[in-house]
């Protein structure tokens, strides 16, 4: 690797520690950002010429301290304003970095990072967009790519909700065991939504952003390694790892999506895969179970089954009953009802999914899943208007496509009738 | 004399290469290593998987204490290590345990994941 590359990767992995800390110091977004900006900047020159600091972060945190103090000050002259307001602990500004490392602070410095992002006012795409900005590091354009949008309008969403969060202020006082752990279990959701936001797209896209689905497990490790006991922290990179292991056998070549039981399992990543047992297994020591870890166990029996005819079906339908139980959502039983189907067979599992149609009439999945049940019970015109509806609410081309060639294949089986007239 | 060679490096860096550079990484070390291999003079080669995949087993009070996350301490030294077929995690765990107990010297046994293993380090 060259010397610039080494440097961009050490400053993006000291980034969150480095950040977390200038925020705690200066207790101000805007201020740790140009503080850390200055230090990178620093580093660039810095670094080539004397070698890489042992500690990359506490260089980054220890040079970035100074030059935001430097620019609070002069900023205190333009417009004369109490330091104390700004600064938290401006007597000790130059005392030895040694106070920095001992790693006290770094734990919960890291977690505020990420937490300030998980404002409740803010809409999910905006704390996600935010989070890459701020505790990732990627650039705009970087993220208005990976969100499909254009750049300024990327840059407006982004600011207005760094104002969102500096309005509210930062929780900047040492959380307690139960803020802790409140604080975690939102950054856990925001990292998956993360991920989600990377993983639900269609071929054509997925390239651009396949990067969110990496920074989430990036972010989601970084996590882990803060909160190592954390069964439901080892289940959240459990899942993502074993998702994501699936990527590169998601889409044929035509950008079509391989349904999981047709994927070439040979694609898969098996590194990831070893990753994500590994920490499942990790996980279930603990005999605490939760929802990440549901889903990863869940993840982890499909991983596990090296054909398709393999997975072990009643293990899947017991887990989305434990899951059931902990977060009753129509969405849980619709794809327990997935499992049920091949335990149980298409019947009942239509009989499970039928309730749901009111809360699940704008869910492409539920009209898809009854298409397919219905059609596996020969109802073939009952199949087609499910499908149609599917069609309508499909969130992708690639979803859409492989509905019709649902339907196509009713076609061709002589199950309905070629509409004469299409009705609008 | 036999010599083993440990590898250390910042677990963040490395996990945040792309696939192509780790790719890249991998094939100039197994080009290095497959010399060797040759010549017959090299032994088991393993790439672990991140210690966040660890967990300990640490002797507290003549107890051994099952501990998630890998060995941390600086004032105990890396002295020797055993790679063991097991069927989850609970097995490595008891192997663990059991060289404890007839183990006087009171350390710990880091239980790591392998990800990749190549008894003979001839390159395949």
């Amino acid at each position: 690797m060259t010397e610039l590359a080494w440097i961009s990767s050490a400053i993006s992995v000291a980034r969150p520690q480095a950040m977390g800390a200038l925020l705690r110091y200066f207790r101000d977004l805007d201020t740790a950002e140009e503080a850390f900006q200055d230090a990178c900047l620093r580093a660039l020159k810095n670094w080539p010429q004397n070698g890489p600091p042992r500690d990359p972060a506490a260089w980054l945190i220890f040079v970035g301290r100074n030059s935001g103090i430097d620019a609070v000050r002069k900023r205190a002259k333009q417009a004369p304003m109490p330091e104390e307001d700004q600064i938290s602990d401006l007597e000790d500004a130059e005392s030895d970095i040694a106070e920095r490392l001992d790693g006290a602070h770094y734990r919960d410095d890291i977690l505020r990072l990420l937490f300030i992002c998980c404002h409740p006012d803010l809409p999910a795409t905006q704390q996600i967009a935010v989070a890459l900005r701020i505790v990732s590091g990627l650039t705009v354009k970087q993220i208005a790519r990976a969100f499909l949008v254009g750049e300024s309008a990327m840059e407006q969403r982004i600011t207005r909700a760094k104002a969102r969060i500096a309005d509210a202020g930062v929780p900047f006082e040492t959380p307690g065991a139960v803020e802790r752990s409140e604080r975690l279990a939102a950054v856990a959701a925001m990292v998956y939504l993360i991920f989600n936001e990377g993983y639900s797209t269609n071929s054509g896209e997925a390239p651009a952003r396949a990067p969110l689905c990496e920074e989430a497990i990036r972010l989601a490790r970084l996590l882990l390694r803060l909160f190592q006991a954390e069964p439901e922290i080892m289940g959240l990179t459990a899942l993502l790892l074993l998702q994501h292991a699936r990527a590169p056998a998601r889409f044929d070549k035509d950008g079509e999506i391989v349904l999981l039981e047709d994927q070439d399992r040979s694609l898969w990543s098996r590194k990831m895969i070893d990753e994500g047992l590994a920490l499942v297994d990790k996980a279930l020591r603990h005999r605490k179970p939760g929802p990440y870890q549901v889903q990863a166990a869940i993840a982890a029996l499909h991983a596990r089954a090296e054909k398709a005819e393999d997975t072990d079906w009643v293990e899947i339908d017991l887990l989305y009953g434990l899951l059931e139980q902990m977060q009753p959502s129509p969405v849980i039983t619709l794809n327990r009802a997935v499992a049920v189907s091949k335990v149980r067979g298409p019947e009942a599992a239509l009989a499970m999914i039928e309730p749901l149609e009111e809360r699940l009439s704008g869910y492409f999945h539920f009209f898809g899943l009854k298409g397919g049940l219905l059609m596996q019970l020969d109802r073939g015109e009952e199949a087609r208007v499910a499908f149609d509806r599917a069609i309508a609410l499909a969130n992708t081309a690639a979803e859409a496509a492989h509905i019709r060639m649902h339907i196509d294949r009713l076609m061709k089986d002589g199950a309905v009738r070629v509409p004469a007239k299409k009705a609008n | 004399m036999l010599y083993a060679i440990l590898c250390y490096a910042s677990e963040d860096v490395v996990s945040s290469w792309s696939k192509a550079q780790d790719d890249e990484v991998m094939a100039n070390l197994i080009n290095v290593q497959d010399k060797y291999a040759k010549a017959g003079r090299l032994g088991p080669v393993a790439r672990l998987l991140p210690t966040t995949a660890a967990t300990t087993l640490r002797k507290v009070k003549g107890e051994s204490v099952v501990i998630d996350g890998p060995f941390a301490e600086t004032k105990e030294q890396f002295l020797g290590f055993y790679t063991l077929e097991c069927a989850d995690l609970d097995e490595a765990v008891e192997f663990a345990r059991e060289l404890s107990e007839v183990n006087p010297s009171g350390g710990s046994y880091e239980i790591r994941p392998v990800s990749v293993f190549n008894p003979t380090g001839v390159a395949v």
